[in-house]
């Protein structure tokens, strides 16, 4: 489904992505750790088409197609969401107005039928039964005023409406409390299929509990430093990032000892 | 670096000319020109009298040209074509009189103006270049006791009733444009909802603006006796000339007790092109008098057009417990300049005000809000709130805020909230992430930041507004 290759990117002439090459195949569940500023959310915010983000290197095919060459509305409307570390307001324009909106573009552009407010409506109230969002929620301001559980919320229920092809995560579950966690996580779950994929970029390893990843890459320095199963994320919780300082990389070639060293310390 | 650019505006739709055998008089103005012009109209002696007067009280006068933050070439007032009729002279009674190059014309404009074309509920007065051409609706009106007619046939037929408040509201020499405006004013429309009564229907004036050399200088005046009351609607266009074009508006709202008036406009006229070539200088003066105890006036704005707006559409509020109210969308694009606002001025005791204006700049437009509120020693209790937002999108454009708050009872409660806010680009992003254009994105935080206003307008206007600002903003984001 995506195939990421020696992708680099930069932000303000700063490279942040030194070459990181992905596989990622439908039905799979991918985490993306590692400490902060290692290029986790940027590595999201390219897939997504942030405009502040510059590819540098690399290539990046999605469904076979170049994803690098397609706006963001259209890598949207194509089946790749991105759950927002920090959601945006928009104020004066309601949740199920925009949702409405989102849901009708992409069917629009399948081909599909597009639904009329009373429609929607019903549509939404079954998809907010997901992550347990109640319906006042819909006639309110796009995160306006919502707490940061909500808003958590809120990113995964417009998961739920668009139903990705691929869902990536950024940091979902960095300011949830422990029931706000096991909700977002199980709505999360049950919008898991054998066709769609799921990215999950996270620093801890407690999403990880609720959400079993297929395989967890470690990145660290722009570069991917470790790569495993599940069981790799309980390891780097119980030995901390400086562990992998200390081991270095497993992917031979990959990276250079020695720049990578210099690079944590940059850190 | 923001990756927020202004590209270009799309075409304006309402650009054309109708081709069609207008009589117009020479360029200039002397007080010939005023009694030739009132002479035309088969007007009263004490009609041209009023007219004088304010042609003597304007020699007198200076044009505003400091304390507005808009800056334009001097305006050769000589050069200007007064009076400008299509053949047809008079508001005929019978659409199948109308020349039908004129119902063309409104038909292309969206306006048909045959009624069972018609939104159902809406009566129309068309108004082209200097006359009003039809009036739909008058006999079913009529039967309510409601007027509804062209300034002309209000002067003919109603002469007691306009003497009365004609100029009670704006008086001759209230300000530069006002006393050219009632110097040589041509035609406009004339609303009277007697006593108790409730208008039927929403009534609507269309203005257009035809001719390249002239000016339109239309009066409206709308009175709601006790209990009465009414909404009203204007909109305009013009089409796209290299030349300014002069507009110079006066409406007088008049509101006796228990009486309600709802003015909404939606301004489209010919802004000129990117560069701020041609378009229209509207420079209006609106006022309504909440005369009468528990009346309201209540003024809602959606200007998007004209390349200098120039206007601040207000109310007297007398009355005790009288309500005033301005919701305000401003919308400036490309080159365009707009100096707009309101004045509350409380006089009653237990007068409320509420004042939401929006202002949208984009391009190296500048959009400024000027509002004055002033209680004055008698307005005990008085309340105002206002709020004011502007928003700015790319970085060559200009917003600004001129609140002035005279407060002359210290039991007044006056409040004042001012934001600017600029697109971002994070919101962009977030949108298109949801497979949103970025051109309906931008329609959607736009829309979204004036809904506070739009919610005040009656449902075809508030539709018909929403689009025009989608179209307005087209390509200046990229």
């Amino acid at each position: 489904m995506l195939e990421i290759r020696d992708l680099h990117a930069s932000i303000e002439g700063k490279e942040i992505l030194k070459g990181i090459s992905l596989s990622i195949n439908k039905g799979e569940v991918h985490a993306i750790m590692g400490p902060n500023g290692s290029g986790k959310s940027t590595l999201a915010k390219v897939l997504a088409g942030h405009p502040q983000y510059v590819v540098t290197k690399g290539e990046v095919l999605y469904e076979g197609r170049n994803l690098l060459e397609m706006p963001p509305d259209e890598r949207a409307r194509e089946g790749i969401f991105l759950a927002f570390q920090y959601p945006v307001e928009v104020p004066g324009v309601s949740n199920s107005q925009f949702l409405r909106l989102a849901y009708n573009e992409k069917q629009k552009h399948l081909n599909e039928e597009e639904l009329d407010p009373l429609e929607f409506k019903d549509l939404l109230k079954e998809r907010a039964r997901i992550v347990e969002m109640d319906e006042s929620f819909m006639n309110r301001s796009v995160n306006e005023g919502f707490s940061g559980g909500e808003k958590k919320r809120n990113e995964i229920l417009q998961m739920a409406v668009l139903e990705p092809k691929l869902a990536v995560l950024d940091e979902t579950d960095s300011g949830l409390d422990i029931d706000a966690l096991r909700i977002v996580a199980g709505g999360v779950n049950k919008l898991r299929t054998p066709e769609n994929a799921i990215v999950l970029v996270t620093h801890y390893q407690r999403l990880l509990n609720y959400i079993v990843p297929d395989y967890v890459h470690v990145l660290a320095g722009g570069r991917i430093v470790r790569e495993g199963g599940k069981e790799l994320a309980l390891e780097l919780e119980e030995k901390g990032y400086d562990w992998i300082k200390n081991m270095g990389t497993e992917r031979s070639g990959a990276v250079k000892e020695k720049s990578f060293m210099e690079e944590l310390q940059e850190l | 670096m923001s990756n927020i650019e202004l590209l270009t505006n799309r075409e304006y739709k309402y650009g054309f000319v109708t081709d069609i055998e207008s009589e117009t008089i020479p360029k200039g103005l002397t007080e010939d020109t005023i009694r030739l012009i009132s002479a035309k109209k088969q007007e009263p002696e004490w009609m041209l009298e009023f007219r004088l007067k304010a042609y003597r009280q304007w020699l007198t006068m200076k044009e505003p040209r400091h304390w507005p933050n808009i800056k334009y070439p001097e305006v050769n007032y000589q050069d200007v074509i007064y009076y400008s009729a299509p053949k047809q002279k008079v508001n005929k009674a019978s659409l199948d009189e109308v020349d039908p190059e004129l119902l063309r014309t409104f038909e292309k404009l969206g306006i048909p103006l045959q009624e069972q074309k018609q939104l159902a509920g809406v009566a129309i007065d068309a108004v082209f270049d200097s006359v009003s051409v039809a009036t739909t609706y008058k006999e079913k009106l009529k039967k309510h006791g409601v007027i509804f007619c062209s300034y002309t046939d209000a002067i003919r037929d109603y002469p007691e009733l306009v003497k009365k408040y004609l100029g009670s509201v704006v008086p001759v020499g209230d300000n530069y444009f006002a006393a050219l405006n009632s110097a040589v004013f041509s035609d406009g429309s004339f609303v009277f909802v007697p006593k108790g009564v409730r208008c039927p229907m929403e009534l609507s004036t269309y203005f257009r603006i035809n001719n390249q050399e002239s000016g339109q200088f239309e009066r409206t005046l709308i009175i709601a006796e006790e209990g009465a009351s009414v909404s009203y609607n204007e909109g305009c266009t013009a089409p796209k000339f290299d030349k300014n074009q002069l507009h110079a508006a006066v409406v007088e709202l008049v509101a006796l007790d228990d009486a309600e008036i709802k003015y909404s406009t939606v301004q489209n006229w010919y802004a000129g092109d990117e560069e701020g070539k041609g378009g229209i200088y509207n420079f209006v003066t609106k006022r309504g008098k909440c005369a009468g105890r528990n009346s309201k006036i209540s003024w809602t704005q959606v200007e998007t057009g004209s390349a200098i707006t120039w206007k601040y559409p207000s109310c007297i509020l007398q009355g005790e417990n009288s309500i005033g109210e301005f919701y305000s969308v401003a919308l400036t694009n490309h080159s365009q300049q707009a100096d707009t606002g309101t004045k509350m001025i409380h006089l009653g005791k237990n007068t409320r005000s509420t004042i939401i204006s929006k202002g949208i700049s984009a391009g190296k437009s500048n959009n400024s809000y000027r509002g004055l509120v002033k209680v004055m020693p008698k307005a005990e209790g008085a309340r105002n709130y206002t709020q004011c937002d502007s928003m700015l999108i790319g970085s060559r454009c200009g917003a600004n805020t001129f609140p002035y708050i005279e407060v002359m009872n210290n039991t007044a409660r006056v409040e004042h909230e001012a934001s600017t806010s600029k697109i971002s680009e994070e919101q962009l992003f977030y949108l298109q992430q949801r497979g949103i254009s970025q051109e309906d994105a931008v329609s959607l935080i736009i829309n979204g930041f004036c809904k506070a206003v739009f919610r005040e307008l009656p449902m075809e206007f508030a539709v018909e507004a929403q689009r025009l600002l989608g179209l307005k903003l087209e390509g200046s984001v990229g």
